[in-house]
């Protein structure tokens, strides 16, 4: 393109003034043209209606027009606004999508199908709401249901003497003075334990073997003063705990009458404690229900 | 030489510059582009053939840019701009490709 501008150059001048030396100075290169002849002729003819038209009488004014209206500038100028504009539209283009280069048509059906999408979307997440409500409801209520059962299992453990239980209390110590404690006293305080809201309890005797009272416990005298619960032989001096609200328990023993005063009347003594925490560690094991079946 | 330079200079430019298209411009830019560019390509042939010439080629780009703006407009306004949009780029490719094979033509003799 260089070189077909030069030619340009020297061919408007040479049509004009052949002789005027500043086009040849400032194109010196001769001229290698590569063109057709005609396309040149037709070059200097053109050239030269433009040249008269705008021609001054200062030759570097003459010259600067010349430049300024030789096709090559405005190739150039034309060649430039393309670049321009090719990369402002892919520019252009890769930026905003080319959503708001699409038309009217393209946009009401791409509108569409995004409402399609977006109600699918919307049914969709309703179900799943739905599905997600009913799983949560389901799992709280498995929840608290076997909450529910742990509880009620702990507490018919410990009523039914199968698992260990702690809490506040009393103990409760017999000492036999010249007779033996017999097991009617000890079943009294158990009654009368059980009557005070007593929810736990144990027997133990001096050599510290220890049984847990349960509903079909049973005491019975032994030989030589000692007592036989639930099958075991037990020897004084016996240590009942009771878990339970260790106030009524207390009042409930020494009332007039009561557990304490009869054991007191037969000279023995019964030594209370009130105790903040009272462990019953004994466990009976559960019976293997034969007969009974639960009703449900 | 100065052609590649000018074009290089505009893609410069267009790069620093960043402009916005404007609204009204838009749907016609990338038609006038390809219409350009099927001028360019046709010039570069000319060039390679031995017959280009200059006012030829600046009549050219302008009325192809012209024309292809033109037939945009008036399809829009009818209703049928995309269609009318995609069967000038058709053409214009199709122009495009002929070119080429005769740039290639003169310039690997193949």
């Amino acid at each position: 393109m260089t070189e077909k501008h030069k030619d340009t150059g020297t061919g408007w001048p040479n049509g004009e003034a052949p002789a005027s030396p500043v086009p040849d100075q400032l194109q010196p290169a001769p001229p290698e043209r590569d063109t057709a002849p005609s396309t040149s002729d037709r070059q200097a003819v053109a050239g030269a209606t433009g040249e008269r038209a705008v021609a001054g009488s200062n030759p570097l004014f003459r010259q600067v027009i010349t430049r300024l209206n030789s096709p090559g500038v405005t190739i150039g100028l034309l060649l430039a606004l393309l670049g321009f504009a090719l990369v402002v539209q892919v520019k252009n283009t890769s930026t905003e999508a080319g959503l708001s280069a699409a038309r009217l048509q393209d946009l009401v059906r791409i509108q569409s199908d995004l409402e399609a999408r977006e109600e699918r979307l919307r049914q969709e997440i309703t179900s799943l709401e739905e599905s997600q409500r009913r799983l949560t409801s389901g799992a709280r209520s498995r929840e608290a249901a076997l909450a529910e059962a742990t509880r009620r299992a702990d507490e018919l453990g410990i009523l039914a003497g199968t698992l260990k239980a702690r809490g506040p209390g009393l103990s409760l110590e017999f000492v036999a003075g010249p007779k033996p404690i017999r097991a009617s006293m000890i079943l009294d305080a158990v009654q009368e334990l059980r009557g005070a809201g007593a929810e736990a309890m144990q027997i133990s005797g001096g050599d510290g073997a220890a049984v847990r009272i349960i509903a079909s416990t049973y005491f019975l005298d032994a030989a030589n003063g000692a007592l036989n619960v639930d099958g075991k032989r037990l020897t004084g001096p016996y240590t009942i705990l009771a878990i339970g609200d260790a106030r009524t328990m207390r009042t409930a023993l020494s009332i007039p009458g009561g557990v304490v005063e009869s054991v007191k009347g037969d000279g023995g003594n019964v030594i209370v404690w009130e105790r903040e925490v009272v462990d019953v560690l004994a466990v009976s094991e559960p019976a293997d229900l034969q007969h009974a079946r639960p009703v449900s | 030489m100065i052609a590649v330079l000018a074009l290089v200079a505009g893609a410069v430019l267009g790069l620093l510059i960043d402009p916005t298209v404007p609204a009204a411009v838009q749907p016609y830019l990338p038609i006038a582009v390809v219409a350009a560019l099927d001028a360019v390509f046709g010039g570069v042939r000319a060039k390679l053939d031995g017959i280009f010439d200059d006012k030829q080629f600046v009549i050219s780009f302008i009325s192809n840019v012209l024309v292809a703006g033109l037939i945009v407009y008036l399809g829009d306004q009818l209703g049928v701009g995309g269609q009318l949009s995609t069967g000038v780029v058709v053409v214009l490719g199709v122009r495009i490709f002929g070119n080429v094979a005769a740039i290639r033509r003169h310039l690997f003799q193949a």
